[in-house]
């Protein structure tokens, strides 16, 4: 079973944010694997683990994101693309579906993986843009992944603690729900191994993609407040103190 | 602005949100003149329309086929292209639910777009609408406006705007319209089987008068008898952002968010969560929020009533030994 996992890379968690325009300024900060991403590649190397295979870790961005792509071989999986644009930021998320689905349409797979969500855009749509563009079935939010005789029973979350099971066909897209599984570290060994592993660099440019843009983040900016907060300040027993008068007598919650 | 409402129900039961998402499109209507349908889709679904009707809508257009028994991405994209191609809308909105999520994106891209998604509000800058939705886990909110020709496709969050707001139709009724859509059986590439809940949780922290609750900020396990001493002291029950329940620290069913619990205690105390918005959607209707983080621009800090920006691990003693004294 062949597994492109597309993996992005974010600000670090806690990397300080200095707003620039529409983006942020990269300078100074520190880059990550996305979140949500790594429960999908961890679920990757675990369908591998278990029907061979391999795994691709797909990554589209300028050059800092092959440190990610490196991190995923290191963690197992077999082989990295990076699509390399310096302007990635700036994509659509139909633009960067478009590059990515140009990217998988090369190779020869089974199955695409993509975390929920990234933790900086946010917007949650490129697994199932892939499934739109590449004419595949698809499903979200996925918490298991059973595959038996060529197609696979998915259980999949909805809202307020209800699940779903479902079958799919392969090869298929899933964007894999955080918490899935539990996400390996790096071994030593595997570190070392990574360091033989290919990772083939293809430009944006050279997929030959038609970019339309259908949307344009104007600025990003610190949102308003809606609640007026009150901020209680001194040392911890003098903050507990006020706190707990100001719940009693002004909230009056306790 | 044409303006074309998905809505969403489950078993013969609405999804609030919907009525939410009807709100935003009158809202944007009215500062656009533009008119507002909506679309509801399913098997059997023609009741639903019909109450529908009497809310404020130039018309409904019920979308109905054997395939649309049970939602699948596939039956509702193929259904919603033909209606989205039929009628040409502008814009076409959606509540952001998961379902949504797992639909609509598909839609926008066979028609070769993309889409807003989970958006918190609009402003209507002289006829232009700009979108807004929240990046890096709610700490900056951003401006989004659409390039290139309609139909444009957005979803609304859950919460954004008031469902009481929607207004009935000022004649009694809105006509109600079949549109008529094809499907074939092999369109349709995943089946749905039985929906299930996981065993039943043993505490139900909607009923919940005091909930203390704990992210990313508690760091370990170990640490978090700290936070359940301090819901000792105070009464309430322990509750936890998702990252803490992925991480297997306490049971999914005391994850309050999108995907756990929604709750409105009277008091709900954050420590050491930031805020992202999936966290915010299942607490914001509390009465008195806490916020204590040693992040000062830590989103959880606008839904806060008081906030401390500290150390959780100064702070939770102090506070527990506070309350034990308070007793």
């Amino acid at each position: 079973m062949n597994i492109i996992v597309c993996i992005k890379q974010v600000p670090a968690k806690d990397a300080p944010l200095v707003i620039a325009g529409n983006w942020i300024k990269e300078s100074d900060i520190g880059f990550e694997m996305n979140e949500p991403d790594s429960y999908a590649l961890e679920e990757a190397l675990r369908l591998k683990e278990k029907h061979g295979g391999e795994v691709i870790a797909l990554s589209l961005g300028p050059e800092r994101v092959k440190q990610t792509i490196k991190e995923a071989l290191a963690k197992g999986a077999d082989r990295g693309i990076h699509v390399s644009d310096g302007n990635f930021a700036q994509l659509d998320p139909l633009g960067s579906a478009k590059v990515l689905a140009a990217a998988i349409s090369r190779e020869k797979c089974d199955l695409v993986l993509t975390g929920l969500q990234s933790d900086d855009h946010g917007f949650g749509q490129t697994g199932v843009l892939l499934a739109g563009l590449l004419n595949l079935p698809h499903a979200t939010i996925i918490m298991q992944i059973d595959v038996q005789d060529g197609k696979m029973k998915l259980k999949r979350e909805l809202e307020a603690g209800w699940f779903q099971w479902i079958e799919c066909p392969l090869p298929a897209v899933l964007s894999i729900q955080s918490g899935i599984n539990k996400v390996r570290y790096a071994t030593l060994k595997g570190i070392m191994a990574a360091k033989k592993k290919e990772i083939a660099t293809v430009t944006k440019d050279s997929l030959g993609v038609i970019i339309e843009p259908t949307q344009k983040i104007e600025k990003i900016y610190v949102p308003m407040k809606t609640k007026k907060t009150e901020f209680l300040t001194g040392t911890p027993k003098e903050v507990a103190a006020k706190l707990v008068e100001k719940l009693k007598f002004e909230a009056r919650v306790i | 602005m044409k303006i074309l409402v998905v809505t969403e129900h489950r078993q013969g039961k609405w999804n609030n949100t919907s009525f939410e998402t009807l709100v935003a499109a009158q809202q944007i209507a009215a500062a656009t003149s533009g008119t507002v349908s909506a679309v509801v889709i399913g098997k059997g679904v023609a009741s639903l329309a019909d109450e529908l009707a009497a809310r404020d809508a130039a018309e409904i257009l019920l979308v109905e086929h054997d395939l649309l028994d049970t939602y699948t991405p596939d039956g509702y994209a193929f259904a919603l292209k033909q209606v989205v191609e039929a009628a040409k809308p502008d814009l076409v909105l959606f509540p952001h639910t998961y379902q949504v999520r797992d639909f609509a994106p598909k839609l926008a891209a066979m028609l070769g777009k993309g889409m807003v998604g989970d958006c918190i509000g609009f402003r209507n800058e002289g006829g232009r609408v700009v979108f807004v939705r929240q990046m890096f886990q709610g700490k900056t909110a951003a401006d989004v406006t659409f390039t290139g020709t309609a139909p444009w496709f957005a979803s609304f969050q859950s919460g954004a705007f008031r469902a009481d707001l929607l207004a009935p139709h000022p004649s009694g009724k809105a006509p109600v319209k079949a549109a008529k859509v094809e499907l074939k059986a092999q369109d349709i590439r995943t089946k749905p089987l039985e929906l299930f809940k996981e065993a039943k949780s043993a505490v139900d922290l909607t009923q919940a008068p005091l909930i203390v609750a704990i992210g990313r900020g508690i760091k370990a396990p170990e640490n978090i008898a700290q936070a359940e001493a301090l819901a000792k002291a105070i009464g309430g029950e322990l509750a936890a952002s998702r990252p803490i329940c992925d991480e297997g620290w306490l049971p999914m069913e005391r994850q309050i968010g999108s995907s756990g619990q929604t709750v409105a205690p009277k008091l709900y105390l954050a420590l050491g969560i930031s805020g992202a918005i999936q966290h915010v959607v299942g607490m914001k209707g509390s009465r008195t929020v806490v916020a204590v983080n040693k992040d000062q621009n830590a989103p959880i800090f606008e839904v806060a009533d008081y906030g401390v920006v500290a150390d959780i691990f100064e702070i939770m003693p102090a506070l527990t030994e506070e309350l034990q004294k308070a007793r």
